[in-house]
């Protein structure tokens, strides 16, 4: 039996992430990892008509450069898994429309790529498939759209308020034996803690974090200690400060391993409030920076817990809370 | 909104200490002067008119025209946004803002044709003001009108 406890799975045979593709726009490709990216581009628009579009090329093309990257030939890649943060996922969808691999179409929020790093290991441990891609996108202009406001309104955007990454990762998992590999995967619940504003994100995905790090640790017995890096998603700094202050009120000290995509991938000079944020924010630190970073020999062993809020814009005006979750998986050179 | 259990309410209280204050003062002493002098310049167009021989009445429509137009050409050339950044309310509340919040969507959702995109989404942001305000400005006038019967 894989199954650890109540929510965590050990692969019997941990798949291996065997390359990746990472693509972001300007603004990301001018923060820390901008030498980790395989393109920046040089504006969001990419040459399409509309950012939809060019959403959707950034993760194909994301998609094509992992493939590249793993060296596996293109009709040996036997399923896609993708998301995004669009109304029907249609970055994923019209994507994989180019890209003519057999689809799965999933949806996190912003926890989506470690979604599909954790479905994607089940089905290549579970003999289903040798080689499969995980891939995700956000773009901050379609983001903007279909959440908040126009790109031209003239409203302040609040202190806790999250910069949308504009970009796609994406990685090859296979049973190819290669480091570095995924060996462990928490599968997070539901939780919600009342919190029901929209600007504050951090603040509302945080106890989701912190109970999936919680579970991690309880099923597996393992502790920090055996970690080099625990990263969570998108909290930014205030989720980051709630959810480091509630591990150790239950027991946990994280303090001296702990960072957060979204705090990491802009520099504050260009002033992103709390941080960062969208499924890309993740995706393009693991599979970019973490990935690379970790053939290196820099970090071993790495807990990647992908956080998502899964509130719609109309859930938010019948005055409903932010539910969250967050999706952990071990990745380790063994 | 849904009632919160305790553990709701005491998260609720913890996290409120770790949220970071807007800087009120700031905000308050941008949103004046950059309020002021989007007024002071809509007060000198109306002076303007009044030198020409209009009557401050006569003078109001063209002045709210101009300054329409100065919000809807600087939202136009993505300069409306950046203003908006550092000033606040000050540059939504004056007309500069108003026809922003109606520009901007124009805008945005041209993409999705002109029927669906510019024509049905272009009060997305203004449409409240215009319900609101309108009506409200009825039933005062009603009021007004039925006080002085």
């Amino acid at each position: 039996m894989k199954k650890l406890g109540s929510q965590t799975i050990k692969f019997e045979n941990p798949p291996s992430i065997i390359g990746t593709g990472t693509i972001v726009g300007p603004k990301e490709g001018q923060g820390r990892f901008k030498e980790y990216y395989d393109l920046i581009l040089k504006d969001s628009i990419y040459q399409e008509k509309s950012w939809e579009k060019a959403e959707t090329k950034i993760l194909k093309e994301a998609v094509e450069m992992a493939i590249k990257n793993s060296k596996v030939p293109t009709d040996k890649i036997e399923y896609l898994i993708a998301g995004d943060l669009l109304n029907q996922i249609i970055s994923a969808g019209f994507a994989a429309r180019e890209l003519g691999l057999p689809f799965l179409g999933i949806y996190g929020a912003c926890s989506t790529i470690a979604q599909g790093a954790l479905l994607g290991s089940m089905i290549v441990d579970g003999g289903f498939a040798e080689n499969l891609v995980a891939a995700v996108s956000s773009h901050f202009c379609t983001a903007e759209r279909q959440f908040r406001f126009p790109l031209e309104l003239g409203n302040q955007r609040k202190p806790t308020s999250q910069w949308t990454v504009t970009g796609a990762g994406a990685m090859v998992i296979s049973s190819q034996i290669q480091n570095p590999r995924i060996t462990f995967a928490t599968v997070g619940k539901v939780i919600d803690m009342g919190e029901a504003d929209p600007n504050d994100m951090g603040t509302a995905m945080a106890p989701a974090a912190v109970d999936t790090i919680v579970r991690h640790f309880q099923d597996t017995g393992k502790t920090p200690d055996d970690y080099d890096l625990i990263l969570t998603g998108d909290l930014g700094s205030i989720g980051k400060d709630i959810a480091e202050e509630l591990l150790k009120q239950k027991g946990y000290d994280i303090s001296n391993k702990y960072s957060d995509c979204g705090v990491l991938i802009f520099y504050p000079e260009q002033d992103v409030h709390a941080g960062a944020s969208g499924c890309a924010c993740a995706a393009v630190v693991t599979c970019g920076y973490i990935y690379k970073e970790m053939l290196n020999g820099k970090y071993n062993r790495v807990l990647l817990v992908a956080t998502g809020a899964l509130m719609s814009t109309t859930s938010t005006q019948q005055g409903e809370t932010i539910p969250c979750i967050a999706h952990a998986i071990s990745i380790e050179n063994l | 909104m849904p009632v919160l259990t305790k553990e709701q309410q005491d998260y609720k209280r913890f996290a409120k200490n770790k949220k970071p204050k807007p800087p009120l003062l700031k905000n308050m002493i941008m949103a004046f002067i950059v309020g002021g002098i989007i007024c002071t310049i809509g007060q000198i167009i109306l002076n303007f008119f009044v030198s020409r021989g209009l009557t401050p009445g006569q003078a109001g429509g063209p002045t709210a025209i101009i300054m329409v137009f100065l919000g809807s050409f600087l939202t136009g050339i993505g300069v409306y946004d950046k203003i908006g950044k550092y000033a606040g309310a000050g540059s939504i509340v004056p007309i500069t803002g108003f026809a922003n919040s109606i520009v901007s969507p124009a805008m945005e959702f041209k993409r999705e044709g002109f029927v669906f995109g510019v024509a049905a989404k272009m009060f997305v942001v203004a449409g409240p003001v215009l319900v609101y305000g309108i009506s409200s400005a009825t039933l005062i006038g009603l009021i007004y009108y039925l006080l002085n019967m």
